[in-house]
């Protein structure tokens, strides 16, 4: 049995788990929950890590995605979580302008850690607040040839399509090698 | 879709260079604490811009670039009441008082002026609206936003300088005791000797930068030459470090293992059509 994985990556609330979710066929071992008590954020501390959830491709071979805890203070699960993995999402909250530099430093980030090809999804792009993904790439300081992904996390075709387009981009990747 | 958000999160220098590069036209409507400003662009270019309810009467703007005396401008306005900026403008040319370079330059440094404080604006709500442009009473002068840019992003800097040396400007001021320093032979330009003449230990930095209308950056400025040159004194409120940008910490990376291509190709085919397949 050969287990790959993908990460998706992006800032806290940014959709990682609800775009696991949409695909995953378990539901998503999620520990990335709101902290809504004192009691539960003393318990969460111990315990928060990451989002997971799996794809069975075949009797021989499983896809795991990995969703990487939001929060700054467990940025020390990122390098770990990114091992050995063929690529990753960035996810982006198309609607909270306030998280895209941390975007693109997470995303700078995962780049050193990982020369993987990925791609950015461009979250909540169903939402009247959302910024256009013209303005998104210039705010993010991509490059044109970085893929930018109209994504709604809850909708399990643009999800597909996100991680359709970054298999893609991985399997150009390994031709040109 | 709308383009929103708050400067605290997107500055000044990251919209205007997202207009500029995606040639935007419309209007950037910006609700500071306690003011608000709004700039127009055509096609990425600058071509309007009202800070708060600050009176920009082509008039008044004449008049402070010289181009108009105090007498002038009081005429215009008893018998040119409601005329348009485009009327006047015309009234004025044909009159001889100005000439179209005039017109175009002082509103072109107006224009400068309001861009160049919003580029300190650090907090203030934004939104673009590319279906409200200038009234066609309003002259409108395009400039290009590239050179806007790096003047603002050299400003912001001075800026930061400054707001790190003068971090508070509810602080007053005092003459130092230097029984050498003799203010009358110093070379002061017609700003410092404003906010000279307002030196007290009662005026806080902010009620002099009030009273002789310059900006934040302005008075600090100010204050920071006459610092300098051993003037004045300054008093730091106790336990109030400068303020300092944090300094974002990246782990440092180490690269994953090189991944087999040929073994994983089919891997990646095997995935494509599964989720295809979903």
């Amino acid at each position: 049995m050969q287990a790959v994985k993908m990460v998706v990556t992006g800032p806290f609330n940014s959709g990682k788990t609800q775009f696991i979710q949409s695909v995953s066929e378990i539901d998503v071992v999620s520990t990335e929950r709101k902290i809504s008590s004192d009691a539960e954020k003393v318990k969460e501390s111990t315990t928060v890590a990451m989002d997971f959830g799996r794809i069975t491709v075949d009797e021989e071979l499983i896809l795991y995605l990995f969703g990487t805890p939001g929060q700054k203070r467990f940025d020390f699960m990122w390098e770990i979580l990114s091992e050995g993995m063929l690529g990753f999402v960035v996810m982006v909250d198309s609607t909270r302008p306030e998280t895209f530099r941390e975007a693109k430093s997470i995303l700078e980030t995962f780049r050193a850690y990982a020369p993987t090809p990925y791609v950015v999804a461009a979250n909540k792009q169903d939402h009247p607040e959302a910024w256009e993904l013209d303005d998104l790439r210039i705010a993010l300081r991509l490059d044109p040839a970085i893929k930018l992904l109209p994504c709604v996390a809850t909708d399990r075709e643009k999800v597909k399509g996100v991680l359709l387009e970054l298999l893609y981009s991985i399997l150009a990747e390994m031709e040109k090698q | 879709m709308p383009l929103k958000g708050n400067l605290r999160d997107f500055s000044t220098t990251n919209l205007l260079n997202l207009i500029n590069l995606a040639k935007k036209t419309g209007t950037l409507i910006i609700e500071g604490p306690g003011q608000g400003a709004q700039m127009s662009f055509r096609n990425g270019k600058l071509i309007f811009a009202q800070m708060g309810h600050e009176d920009g009467n082509l008039a008044v703007l004449l008049r402070r670039t010289g181009r108009l005396t105090d007498e002038q401008v009081k005429a215009l306005r008893a018998r040119a009441a409601t005329a348009t900026d485009k009327e006047l403008g015309l009234l004025l040319i044909n009159a001889g008082y100005v000439n179209q370079s005039d017109i175009i330059n002082s509103l072109r440094s107006h224009m400068l002026e309001i861009v160049y404080r919003l580029f300190t604006w650090v907090e203030g709500l934004f939104r673009f609206e590319p279906s409200i442009m200038p009234g066609d009473d309003k002259i409108t002068v395009p400039i290009e936003l590239e050179n806007v840019i790096i003047e603002g992003s050299r400003r912001m800097q001075e800026w930061a300088h400054l707001a790190e040396e003068l971090p508070n400007l509810d602080m007053a001021l005092k003459f130092t005791d230097r029984p050498n320093a003799n203010i009358r032979n110093m070379n002061l330009s017609v700003e410092e000797w404003k906010v000279v003449s307002y030196i007290n230990p009662k005026n806080s930095m902010r009620a002099i930068a009030k009273a002789t209308a310059l900006s934040d950056l302005e008075i600090r400025r100010v204050v920071y030459g006459l610092l300098q040159a051993g003037l004045v004194e300054i008093v730091r409120p106790e336990g109030a470090p400068a303020p300092r940008a944090t300094v974002p910490v990246r782990p440092g990376g180490r690269p994953a293992p090189a991944p087999d291509p040929k073994q994983q190709m089919s891997v990646v085919n095997k995935l494509i059509a599964r989720i295809r397949s979903l």
